[in-house]
């Protein structure tokens, strides 16, 4: 249930516009045609219930853990079929209501118009004050951002069909050339800062042109990501190298799961060894409560969790300056995440969070730094990808 | 005297007394005397009271002897300033006048009076007030007290100037003028006028004159009393109703109230008779049957032998006694109690409606008890929310017999029975041992043929079980009704809130779903505004405890002992009017606080005839 804060809500002010579809729009003419045709469906169920003095509602997919399923023949988070019906005339379901209701509207207006919106713009393009009172439509992004998911999930459309992005985060490097919205991208060329992954990564806007990579590295956050860069670490070991900043976005997501399912590329994560980099794993590879809906085409199951782990400490004799003590929070994090069907069954996951619980310490893979500058990606990283069997968890 | 126990005296330094000098010193005190002494037993410990006492005690005596008559009750009190601590006291009634030869004893003579010998309810009971009020003025300023009364059209009026010998607690009349035709004091005929000068304070405010005249007047809402204060303002009480409170009977006592020396003082006292007629004769409640009852039991307690026909004259203490605990051990029928005449909960509720700006009022008359073998009835209404403040303590009007109690608050049973009433259970915030806090005003009235006061200045009434008891019920009934209301209210702003919250995004449901499918926006927003309407009807509608559907109409609405102002705004009076439209005339009343309300305010006629009885 508790997810990993992503840093999703703190966008920058400025909603940034993206560039008008100079070629195509980023969801195809049909795709969109549907998604109106959902939405007005929508508005009809309300307006003909309430001219028949019914109930008017809607109904939207719980998000919650007791409504998700673990597949475990596809081995992915999918959503269960238990819906909660939002009504007009409940005192608590009332304001979500009209949030939802206006959202809809905005999605409209943004289709018709084919153009897409930050998740803060739709916030913006949906405030106002209610006429007769002090009371605004929404208070926070934080209030649109959650009835826009649930309007997702209600309509049976993605975000992107519903022409809203959210605030680009995630970088890539690595031997792959790609177009995006009709732009050639050589991710072999980025510098030093890396392709910015966008927020839509459908096939409709990034097509993969060439590439010669033959794995993927995702690495938990930027700092790690610039080291391998600077060593050029894509380059001696042939693949692409991608960073999610903590919680991988569905951009990058949706990104890694196309390299994996489009490419075949094997997907190798680089995280933190603590409660949270296994979730960030976790979510990668079986996918997120909170967007089991998407499961289907953001999990990779197949992607293999590289490091740090727990036993490292003492294989790599680390000086014990690295340890960053667990606190209750984490304690249980860990426990919560050791009880999940998918950790369950697996008896090297169960010795690894057995291993950093009785540790009493998490690591970060900045720790390593501590042995020399560039010992990730000289000597742990090459090390591991010889013998994956060895040191990988699935 | 034996010279060695002479010569031990003497050996003494100091001259000590003899039991001939002492013998020389002791003397009767007489009870005026006492009093004289002992004024704060009576009610003027201070300037500011004594003035108060003064006025409290004319107009009781007043009120009481108007009632008695049969006479609607018409009393002027007036308060001239002479001097920056003196003042003159002057009471007017229309009562039946006073013979002149009762004169001298009324006004001069403490402890003499009608009430003091009877079992009857009556606003005096002791005969001390108005003379010790005329004996506090001759002490505080030297002058003498003037009385004139008349007793009817043909009679001439005495005008009969009187000075309290406080040694021998009898007066002293100063001059006696008789003026044969004086119809210019009394148009009514009659009546009684006393003018009393005295040492004192006027103070505006708790306590006051004012405020003891003000709930007087709701007490006795028959009575019409006009006031001029030294300030020379004039506030007019008028009358609420055009008829007198039944006429309280007279009862004798009841056995169960008699002690073994009260028992025998009447054996002795007593006509000589049989045990049987004197039983009969001189309680209540004591048949021919039940007196064969008692005697045959008392014979039973006793070696001596006591039948119905043995003589009173015969009974020593031993037969007493038996006949006393034969009484103890028989059940006697409780006393009559048409001897007690309530104020009635909806007279009560009109007196509150028109003194206190609250939005609900509710009573309850408890049935006739007996302490003591006394019968007396408690009454008690209360008044919450409206313009009352809402952080201070709730404040207690108390009435004994119709007559407001100002002080000594703390030693009421009234009060005492408030503290101990858990008003938490009603909704209201008590701290621990305290009165409740909140916009509330308590009304307690005690009716009895003996109101049982902690001093002899009747500012207390004294805290009996029996009266505790019947207290608390009353509270507890009043309270009951307050909390049902509460919740109401409560439930009633939720109901409100819900609604307001529903219609608050109906407007831009509507607006949205118009610019998405383009209906009409104006067809949907009636729709489900009137779905909203019924939403939160259908709400007020909700089941009880049993899971039975609640009567959509306020329960206490239909309860007659129950006001509620729904809109404050609205004037009480117009309410009060639709209320009390068969029951009680309405007439304004100066409202509290109000300054111009205070000026006098003329009578309005309206005609009505008031009939309280229902």
């Amino acid at each position: 249930m508790a997810k990993k804060k992503t840093s999703k809500k703190a966008t920058t002010k400025k909603a940034a516009r993206k560039k008008t579809s100079r070629r195509r729009g980023p969801v195809s003419a049909k795709r969109d045609a549907e998604t109106i045709a959902s939405i007005e469906g929508l508005a009809e169920q309300v307006t003909k219930d309430g001219l028949k003095g019914r109930d008017p509602s809607v109904e939207i997919p719980l998000r919650t853990v007791s409504n998700m399923n673990w597949n475990k023949r596809k081995r992915i988070l999918e959503m269960g079929d238990a819906t909660q019906s939002r009504e007009l005339f409940n005192v608590g379901q009332a304001r979500k209501f009209m949030q939802t209701l206006l959202l809809a509207k905005g999605c409209k207006d943004l289709i018709e118009a084919q153009k897409t919106l930050s998740l803060r713009g739709m916030y913006y393009m949906s405030l106002h004050t209610i006429e007769g009172t002090k009371e605004k439509t929404f208070n926070e992004q934080s209030e649109s951002d959650t009835v826009l998911e649930d309007l997702e999930v209600g309509l049976g459309g993605l975000r992107e069909e519903l022409h809203v992005f959210a605030k680009k985060r995630g970088t890539m490097v690595g031997n792959i050339t790609i177009e995006d919205n009709g732009d050639e991208i050589d991710c072999r060329r980025m510098g030093t800062g890396g392709y910015a992954i966008p927020s839509i990564c459908e096939p409709s806007v990034i097509q993969f042109k060439q590439c010669d990579a033959k794995f993927v590295l995702h690495v938990e956050k930027d700092t790690v990501w610039s080291r391998f860069n600077e060593d050029r670490f894509w380059e001696k070991h042939n693949c692409i190298l991608t960073e999610g900043s903590g919680q991988p976005p569905r951009g990058v997501r949706r990104l890694l799961h196309r390299l994996n399912k489009e490419l075949g590329l094997p997907i190798y994560c680089l995280l933190d060894c603590d409660p949270w980099g296994h979730y960030i794993y976790s979510v990668i590879k079986q996918g997120s409560i909170n967007l089991a809906f998407e499961s289907e085409r953001m999990a990779i199951p197949d992607a293999k969790f590289m490091g740090i782990r727990a036993e490292d400490y003492d294989r790599y004799d680390l000086s014990s300056d690295v340890r960053i003590a667990l606190n209750d929070r984490d304690v249980t994090r860990a426990r919560q995440i050791a009880d999940y069907p998918w950790f369950k069954d697996k008896k090297p996951w169960q010795k690894e969070i057995k291993k950093l619980l009785s540790n009493g310490f998490k690591m970060e893979v900045e720790s390593l730094i501590t042995k020399d500058i560039s010992y990730v990606t000289e000597v742990y990283v090459p090390e591991r990808l010889k013998d994956k069997g060895k040191y990988f968890l699935d | 005297m034996p010279p060695a126990a002479a010569a031990t005296r003497k050996k003494k330094s100091r001259k000590a007394a003899t039991a001939e000098s002492m013998a020389a010193m002791q003397r009767e005190i007489s009870v005026s005397e006492f009093f004289a002494k002992n004024r704060h037993l009576l009610g003027f410990d201070n300037p500011r009271k004594a003035v108060l006492t003064t006025v409290k005690e004319a107009v009781d005596n007043a009120l009481d002897a108007c009632e008695e008559a049969g006479i609607l009750p018409d009393i002027s009190v007036q308060m001239l300033q002479l001097d920056e601590t003196r003042f003159k006291i002057t009471i007017q009634d229309n009562g039946p006048g006073i013979v002149r030869r009762q004169i001298e004893n009324i006004f001069g003579k403490l402890l003499y009076g009608s009430k003091f010998h009877r079992m009857k309810m009556s606003r005096g009971q002791q005969g001390i007030g108005i003379s010790a009020a005329g004996m506090y003025g001759l002490m505080t300023t030297g002058k003498p007290v003037r009385i004139i009364s008349k007793t009817g059209k043909r009679k001439p009026a005495h005008e009969v100037v009187l000075k309290i010998d406080t040694s021998k607690n009898r007066a002293e009349v100063v001059s006696d003028t008789e003026h044969p035709e004086d119809d210019k004091h009394f148009p009514d005929g009659h009546g009684t006028i006393v003018a009393i000068e005295l040492e004192g304070k006027y103070q505006k405010g708790r306590q006051s004159i004012d405020e003891y005249l003000e709930q007087t007047a709701i007490a006795n809402p028959h009575a019409r009393i006009t006031w001029t204060s030294p300030t020379n303002e004039t506030v007019e009480f008028p009358r609420a109703m055009d008829e007198l409170p039944a006429e309280a009977k007279e009862i004798k006592p009841h056995p169960k109230g008699i002690e073994l020396g009260t028992l025998i003082q009447m054996l002795e006292r007593t006509e000589p008779t049989s045990v049987s007629s004197f039983l009969q004769n001189e309680f209540s409640r004591v048949g021919q049957r039940k007196a064969s009852d008692l005697i045959k039991l008392a014979d039973k307690k006793t070696s001596k032998t006591i039948t119905p026909r043995t003589r009173i004259s015969t009974m020593g203490h031993d037969e007493a006694e038996a006949l006393y605990k034969a009484i103890q051990d028989t059940s006697i029928m409780a006393p009559p109690t048409d001897c007690l005449v309530p104020i009635g909960s909806r007279a009560l509720l009109a007196g509150l409606l028109k003194e206190v700006q609250a939005e609900f009022f509710a009573a309850a008359t408890r049935p006739p008890a007996v302490y003591r073998g006394n019968p007396f009835q408690m009454e008690v209404a209360i008044a919450f929310g409206g313009d009352l403040p809402r952080d201070d303590s709730a404040r207690i009007l108390r009435f004994a017999n119709r007559v407001p109690l100002l002080y000594q608050q703390s030693a009421c049973s009234s009060f005492k029975a408030v503290l101990e009433t858990g008003w938490k259970n009603y909704g209201l915030s008590q701290p621990r041992g305290s009165l409740p806090t909140g916009p509330l005003v308590v009304m307690v009235h005690m009716a009895s043929v003996w109101v049982p006061f902690t001093s002899e200045s009747k500012e207390a009434i004294a805290d009996y079980d029996e009266i505790r008891k019947e207290l608390r019920l009353a509270l507890q009934e009043c309270g009951r009704k307050l909390g049902t209301y509460l919740r109401r209210r409560q439930k009633m702003k939720k109901e409100a809130e819900r609604r307001s919250v529903f219609e608050r995004y109906i407007g831009e449901i509507a607006t949205a779903c118009h610019n998405i499918t383009g209906t009409d926006a104006r067809a949907l927003f009636v729709a489900l505004k009137k779905i909203a309407a019924r939403k939160t009807e259908e709400a007020d509608q909700t089941l009880d405890q049993d899971g039975k559907v609640v009567d959509t109409r306020d329960p206490l609405e239909k309860d007659d002992d129950v006001i509620i102002l729904h809109d404050r705004s609205a004037h009480p009076d117009d309410e009060a009017d639709a209320l009390f439209k068969d029951d009680i005339p309405s007439r304004k009343l100066p409202r509290r606080g109000s300054k111009a309300a205070k000026r006098t305010v003329s009578r309005k006629k309206t005609g009505k005839k008031a009939s309280r009885k229902r």
